[in-house]
């Protein structure tokens, strides 16, 4: 690492999702974490005083800020996930702020793919409501790292500490039966702006720290699957050149784990193994790489490898499981309704290839959370387990384990759309 | 930050490397658009890393308006002879001589919007099935929405509520004949991340971004460039200021910025420090409300 980037240029990323409808103050705390880090500009703040005086609002409305289409202005409803940034001096951070109205799940399912943490808002009047279970399990099912319960409208409780507390127990029943590694509680008044980025002085009882402090703080370094090496190959680089006649590169994105100078590879699907003789980015040639770079890896030996091959390393942790027939949960994405039998093209990594919808195992009733045997239909939102069985070899692992070689999409073959999202179990 | 962390400007940069691989990959016949401006000259960076020691496999095009800083084409040209790169450049002139636009009459006359009709004419003709971009979510509120791989329909046309999602790292670029994508690689730079990268990667960039003295005029609280096609109003005078650019396009449309910042260092400061966005200055996005939706629905970048 140069000077350069070990000063001031040494920040993190992270990327975090809200859940939550306009009501619970979602835009209102989006608003707030963007208003109280700068990252509004004057012009921006002139431009949705405008909009607020033609849409009739008296106050101004932070909504406006982060409803970009005309529709959506007019409708005064979200429609698509929309990407925010704001930086601090610690992180830069990405967020995706999903609509709570109509296309849900979709929504929350895309913006929730990256993301390191998921803030999920509770309106302290309400208390725990459907969409509560609704949003915790989205992000069970998606395995986002982090999740952070924002309890809302504290201002509009007096700030009662028992309020909170019935919140926070209401939310580990559900939590305890879900799959999640990091839930943590914080009491919020967004409008107001306790415990957002400063501490409030009106709930003294709440020892734990501030919203932004735990955006700040929390440890996201583990987040990524840092033991199993995956390496989708994504592109050949051969510039047979003068300088470079033989130079014969494989470019990808390492997906998880890391790999050294030395390392023994083995390629699949072939299974030959060869020793790493470089890793490059331009004109840099590194000793050792580790997920998420981008880099170029040059083998000693010379063996036919292509794109949607996968470099992996055999020493530690697991090897990624080779089949055709796998279970995934589906979250299903068009209006044309999932075909049972049906034929579609799957995209895991850089592979791609046939894959026929099996069984359908039972669909998912995300409100109750109870598993539907007899309902098997897959309408837009619905999230259904099914079988899979694929025209060649996937490599893969569990979603559990790794997020990005254990996910897939699939796309309709006479539409060319992206139809649904797939987590392998 | 422990050893096996990189800092956001480096993830960002393997995740726009992995974008740039990924239309090498999954198209025919893919093009970069370079306008001389940092976010393209940032974008062209990855893209030379994305491919190394490789050249990159696609041409680079250039929508020439004709009213360009004469320092942006002279970057370009050296540019492009120092890295053995390919750019095609295509005249908003040839459009208006072919009468497939009509030039826009008036002291706010500007050719931005016929760079459209233009820009999809070259996208036809050279049979590209996708166009990357140095478009950047931050930038404005319609493109706060779009996605890195964003399909454009026969008609070149964006239709912002039926977008196909995009989860992890999974790029869907299909699409039927006579269709195409755009593609922003960017996607997910702010306009600080751009300056600390150019700083941290060290790329050159066109003089006018850096503090020279010009003959400007105030309109509208925007700061203008003196230029052969450019007309005063009534009450406008020149003056010799200290001025730098913030971001490059059309002379016609991009105000100046009073500022004596020379270094990067300097400019990352004054960014920092800054309180209007780096479109605050374009008389292109002010048109209305919805100027860049309407624009980018009809095909623009």
């Amino acid at each position: 690492m140069s000077g350069k980037e070990s000063g001031y240029l040494d920040m993190e990323l992270l990327r975090f999702t809200t859940a939550g409808s306009v009501d619970d103050g979602k835009s209102t705390l989006i608003g707030r974490l963007l208003f109280d880090s700068k990252a509004i500009f004057e012009d921006q703040m002139e431009a949705i005083e405008r909009a607020s005086v033609r849409s009739g609002g008296e106050d101004v409305n932070l909504a406006l800020l982060t409803d970009g289409l005309k529709a959506e202005r007019e409708q005064g409803i979200t429609i698509d996930v929309a990407y925010r940034y704001f930086a601090t001096p610690k992180r830069k951070f990405i967020i995706a702020d999903t609509p709570g109205h109509i296309q849900y799940t979709r929504n929350m399912v895309t913006g929730a793919s990256t993301a390191n943490a998921a803030i999920i808002l509770v309106d302290a009047r309400h208390g725990v409501l459907e969409q509560t279970r609704r949003h915790t399990y989205i992000a069970s099912l998606l395995q986002i790292p982090h999740i952070i319960i924002c309890v809302n409208k504290m201002d509009l409780v007096e700030y009662k500490q028992d309020v909170f507390e019935q919140i926070k127990s209401d939310v580990e029943d559900i939590s305890s039966k879900l799959s999640v590694k990091d839930v943590r509680y914080v009491p919020i008044s967004a409008l107001v702006g306790d415990n957002v980025v400063d501490r409030s002085k009106k709930m003294d009882w709440y020892e734990g720290p501030t919203l932004m402090y735990l955006l700040e703080n929390m440890h996201i370094g583990s987040d990524i699957n840092r033991d199993d090496f995956r390496l989708p190959v994504q592109y050949v680089i051969r510039p047979q050149s003068k300088d470079y006649p033989d130079y014969r590169g494989y470019g990808g994105r390492i997906m998880s784990g890391t790999l050294n100078v030395g390392d023994t590879v083995k390629v699949l699907p072939s299974g030959f193994t060869s020793k790493v003789k470089t890793i490059d980015l331009f004109t840099d040639s590194l000793k050792k790489a580790f997920a998420p770079q981008s880099v170029t890896v040059q083998l000693e030996d010379d063996i036919d490898i292509s794109r949607g091959d996968m470099l992996v390393k055999e020493t530690n942790g697991h090897e990624p499981i080779v089949g055709q027939d796998i279970d995934v949960m589906l979250c299903w994405f068009n209006e044309r309704k999932m075909i049972a039998g049906g034929k579609y093209t799957l995209r895991q990594t850089t592979a791609e290839m046939r894959c026929m919808i099996k069984s359908v195992d039972y669909k998912m009733n995300i409100n109750t959370l109870e598993h539907d045997p007899d309902d098997l239909e897959a309408n837009m939102n619905d999230i259904v387990r099914v079988k899979l069985r694929t025209t060649k070899p996937l490599f893969y692992d569990s979603y559990n384990l790794n997020r990005n070689t254990g996910s897939l999409v699939l796309i309709d073959e006479t539409t060319n759309e992206t139809v649904a999202a797939g987590m392998i179990v | 930050m422990d050893k096996y962390q990189i800092n956001h400007l480096r993830e960002l940069e393997a995740e726009s490397i992995f974008v740039i691989r990924e239309v090498a990959a999954q198209f025919e016949n893919p093009v970069m658009l370079f306008s001389g401006g940092k976010d393209s000259i940032v974008m062209f960076h990855l893209a030379r890393k994305a491919f190394w020691p490789a050249k990159v496999p696609f041409p680079l095009m250039h929508i020439d308006t004709g009213h360009n800083f004469p320092e942006t084409i002279e970057y370009r040209d050296n540019l492009m002879e120092k890295t053995g790169a390919r750019c095609i450049v295509k005249y908003v002139q040839d459009t208006i001589d072919q009468g497939k636009a009509v030039e826009e009459t008036g002291v706010n006359a500007s050719r931005n919007k016929m760079q459209t009709i233009t820009l999809l004419d070259a996208l036809e003709q050279e049979k590209f099935d996708a166009a990357m971009g140095g478009g950047r979510r931050d930038e404005e509120k319609a493109r706060a929405k779009e996605r890195f791989f964003s399909h454009r329909d026969e008609f070149g046309q964006w239709d912002p509520k039926n977008q196909r999602p995009e989860l992890w790292n999974l790029f869907n670029g299909k699409k039927n004949m006579g269709e195409h994508f755009r593609v922003f690689p960017i996607s997910n730079w702010t306009e600080m991340d751009v300056w600390q990268y150019i700083y941290m990667e060290e790329i050159e960039l066109p003089s006018l971004y850096f503090t020279h003295k010009r003959e400007v005029f105030q309109r509208d609280g925007v700061w203008m460039a003196k230029a052969p096609f450019m007309q005063l109003k009534e009450g406008e005078k020149l003056e010799l200021r200290d001025v730098r650019c913030r971001t490059i396009g059309d002379v016609t449309c991009t105000g100046v910025s009073l500022s004596t910042a020379n270094n990067l260092q300097d400019i990352i400061q004054e960014v920092a420090a800054t309180r209007v966005t780096e479109r605050g200055g374009r008389a292109d996005d002010k048109r209305s409300e919805s100027a860049m939706e309407d624009r980018k629905r009809e095909g623009y970048f």
